[in-house]
């Protein structure tokens, strides 16, 4: 989306520039939390975990920057067109990002706590879907940086498989709590980190979406593509699209 | 903030000024524009001076040498033989007369004509541009030049001088008068006054009419009066067509007096009387275009 | 007021609801030699506010001048093809031009005041197309001046010269004036251009409320206003019709690229 002539207020574009440059930065802290969280699930590592809880008032304050200068932009520029979705996406997605950065931290957190268990619980289903939500996010924050409508496309129906990655997981963990009670207290802490695993993935979407409208001016179709709810296919098998 | 405090464009833009030290020393050629700076406003400030007391010197040379004679008798009776107590009476009743006439056949003529140019000849108008420069060549022309004219035209097959024929060299001298300034003025009425009018349905005449002369009729009214005030002065056109009375005469067909008439007759005379009646006369008429002059600023201040 | 075809609308009623005010089809406009439109196709929905934008020179303000044929004024310009109004092409020669601009009223960029009273620039345009007793006039007057929220502003001095106002007052007492022939359509050539802010706005509120009785086509030059006051924008470049949608869709979302760089800034 960038346009290819720039804006004949240079300083308007310069201020356009910088918007992008933060966009980039809250971006890559983002992936970088979300890539600690999950260390610190798979390694138990205790210090990617405080690492992970570190940045996140950083993610905060990147936030508020990003806010203050959307909203002097939008006073001072009154952008149009292209610029104008760019400018209100980048404020919607930051929020979004914000809450990525959020749920890394917390499942930081709760890794630690689970960590403490005896080790009887396979984490290679979690563990997949972790890298699966990562990868989205990655590639959602390349779509976010390099304005790529397709690319923030697939991303979105990609989520279906983080969707169905939960599912799966969501039955394992059930399953490890009827077999033995001493289980609970552990996957209790890992359904709550599969379930914000699941959150960041809908955040990417949301992300996803927006990097769409402001690229193309177009909205995706208001329903998602969804993997069932795992609650209800518990119950019965039937597909919930 | 994530950019750097020292952006490429930011530098850029400070390297590209002067350095301060050096922009604000006066150098030779600051000092010498601003000498030439206050030797051109002295010359015009001096030039200024010099018409102003060239002015007050005549008019001050008037009221000195004409206040004198002004009385009521200079004012009823008419004119006489040296020493006989004659006035300016016939004079200034035929002035009025034939600037009057000729007022009454230049100014409709002149407002039409006017009307024409700036309404119906804009640029591209051949007959326009013909009639602009013909009425700019008699603005020029020397005021005998249409005296002798007239002569020939009515003077010459009539066999005899009349006051009609001075007015109508007095309508022709202040006809292109007329013609420009109404010309100009209407011109000065903005395409969007014109354009509002016809944009609500209006006929051009009545946006002629109605709109744009209405809002340049101070214009055109000084236009006129102007034209009056140079009328009134007028010798030369008069000398050969209305040639000037000593009798009291309203009878526009027969010859008739007149006060510039009167004071070219008397200024040059060596009887002491006639020639306080020149000045006094020359006051009158310098006094009648002041008063049109101050007319005019007065009904332009509104 | 007795006309063949083209009769005003009755003061009370209007016709019911017709989609399209103005209908241009396939229509060219020259300036003796320079060809200034280019085969322009564009509807005006009726009751609506269409905006034309687009740079200087673009032909935005050529097309307004062609809908009341003010253009007519001036030997040398011409335009052909078909702007449909009321089922007949103005365009045609037939068409008598004072009824025709009592139908179609024009505003000015810069207020254009009559050198007259206040009264008499908005009885002017009406006495030229109706017989009006005195007190029919009157409230003709104060009705318009109301519309324009300037009556309480001169109700005090209607016989004061209208030349007296401020800029902002003068605008709307020539949009008062263009209304008070009751036309079907307002034509309207950047007419805050020449304004303040706060007139501006209070034109832009009038525009609003005018819209549910005229058909308005403006030219501005003012994006946000366009934005603000506008339906439906046209964008012009080089004597063209780019792009019509609505407001909403040419100002978040337009579909051709020169559109999309006139509006962000980055025309070159």
């Amino acid at each position: 989306m960038p346009h290819e002539r720039s804006h004949i207020v240079s300083s308007f574009e310069q201020e356009l520039e910088q918007l992008r440059a933060m966009m980039v930065k809250i971006g890559r802290i983002v992936e970088e939390q979300v890539g600690l969280a999950l260390r610190a699930i798979s390694d138990h590592d205790e210090s990617a975990a405080e690492e992970a809880t570190r940045l996140d008032p950083e993610v905060d304050e990147l936030e508020r920057e990003v806010e203050s200068l959307v909203i002097r932009l939008l006073a001072l520029r009154s952008p149009m067109g292209a610029d104008l979705r760019e400018i209100v996406a980048a404020l919607k997605i930051t929020g979004d990002l914000e809450r990525i950065g959020d749920y890394a931290a917390s499942i930081a957190r709760k890794a630690i706590k689970a960590a403490s268990g005896d080790g009887q619980i396979s984490l290679s289903g979690l563990r997949s879907m972790g890298r699966l939500v990562k990868e989205n996010l990655g590639r959602t924050v390349d779509a976010v940086i390099a304005h790529d409508a397709n690319q923030a496309m697939e991303v979105w129906h990609a989520d279906r498989g983080v969707d169905e990655h939960y599912v799966t997981v969501f039955r394992e963990l059930v399953t490890y709590m009827i077999e033995d009670a001493r289980n609970i207290r552990a996957c209790t802490e890992l359904l709550f980190i599969a379930k914000n695993l699941e959150r960041i993935g809908d955040h990417a979407t949301n992300v996803a979406e927006r990097v769409y409208y402001a690229v193309t001016g177009e909205n995706l179709p208001t329903t998602r593509p969804r993997g069932g709810s795992p609650t209800r296919s518990l119950g019965s098998d039937e597909d919930v699209g | 903030m994530t950019v750097p405090e020292t952006s490429p464009v930011a530098s850029s833009r400070t390297g590209r000024s002067v350095p301060d030290s050096g922009r604000w020393r006066p150098g030779r050629k600051a000092m010498r524009r601003q000498m030439l700076d206050y030797l051109a406003t002295g010359v015009s400030i001096a030039a200024g001076s010099l018409l102003l007391l060239v002015l007050v010197s005549i008019l001050w040379t008037l009221l000195s040498r004409g206040l004198v004679g002004l009385s009521w008798a200079t004012l009823t009776h008419r004119m006489g033989p040296p020493g006989s107590g004659g006035g300016l009476s016939n004079a200034i009743v035929g002035s009025l007369l034939q600037t009057g006439l000729a007022l009454l056949m230049a100014a409709p003529v002149g407002l039409m004509c006017g009307i024409y140019l700036s309404e119906y000849g804009r640029k591209g108008n051949h007959f326009a541009s013909v009639v602009r420069f013909v009425a700019d060549m008699l603005m020029s022309a020397p005021s005998i030049l249409i005296g002798l004219f007239i002569y020939q035209l009515l003077v010459v097959p009539f066999g005899h001088f009349s006051g009609f024929s001075g007015a109508v060299a007095l309508a022709v001298l202040a006809l292109p008068l007329i013609v420009r300034t109404t010309e100009d003025m209407l011109r000065l009425v903005p395409t969007a006054m014109r354009e509002a009018g016809a944009a609500l349905g209006a006929a051009r005449w009545r946006v002629i009419l109605f709109l744009c002369l209405r809002s340049a009729r101070k214009g055109v009214t000084t236009g006129i009066l102007l034209a009056l005030a140079r009328m009134g002065g007028e010798t030369a056109p008069l000398l050969f067509t209305s040639l000037g009375n000593q009798t009291m005469s309203t009878d526009m067909t027969r010859p008739m007096a007149s006060l510039p008439i009167a004071i070219y007759q008397y200024a040059g005379a060596s009887y002491e009387d006639w020639v306080q009646l020149a000045w006094t006369g020359a006051l009158l008429v310098t006094f009648g275009v002041l008063l049109i002059n101050i007319t005019v600023r007065l009904s332009s201040r509104h | 007021m007795t006309s063949a075809s083209m009769s005003p609308a009755s003061p009370s009623g209007r016709e019911p609801a017709q989609d399209v005010a103005l209908a241009v089809r396939d229509l060219n406009f020259h300036y003796g030699t320079h060809h200034a439109l280019h085969g322009i196709s564009l509807d005006f929905p009726a009751r609506c506010v269409t905006a034309m934008i687009g740079p200087s020179g673009c032909g935005k303000s050529t097309l307004l001048r062609v809908f009341n044929k003010i253009y007519a004024l001036y030997p040398g310009q011409r335009a052909t093809g078909e702007v449909m109004f009321d089922g007949r092409n103005i365009l045609d020669d037939s068409i008598n031009l004072d009824m025709l601009r009592s139908r179609i009223g024009m505003v000015f960029q810069k207020p254009t005041p009559f050198p007259m009273s206040i009264y008499d620039n908005i009885a002017f345009g009406v006495r030229l197309h109706e017989k009006l007793n005195r007190t029919e006039m009157d409230e003709r007057v104060q009705d318009v001046l109301t519309r324009v929220a300037l009556w309480n502003e001169v109700r005090d001095r209607l016989n004061a010269p209208a030349t007296g106002l401020s800029g902002g007052q003068q605008q709307r007492l020539c949009i008062a004036r263009s209304i008070a022939t009751r036309p079907e359509v307002l034509l309207l050539d950047e007419p805050t251009s020449a304004l303040d802010p706060i007139s501006t706005a209070r034109i832009e509120e009038l525009l609003d409320e005018l819209k549910e009785e005229f058909t308005i086509a403006i030219v501005t030059h003012n994006m946000q206003q366009a934005a603000r006051c506008a339906d439906r924008v046209a964008f012009f470049y080089l004597g063209r019709l780019v792009e019509v949608d609505t407001a909403d869709r040419i100002f978040t979302n337009p579909r051709e690229k020169q559109t999309q760089d006139y509006i962000t800034g980055r025309f070159g």
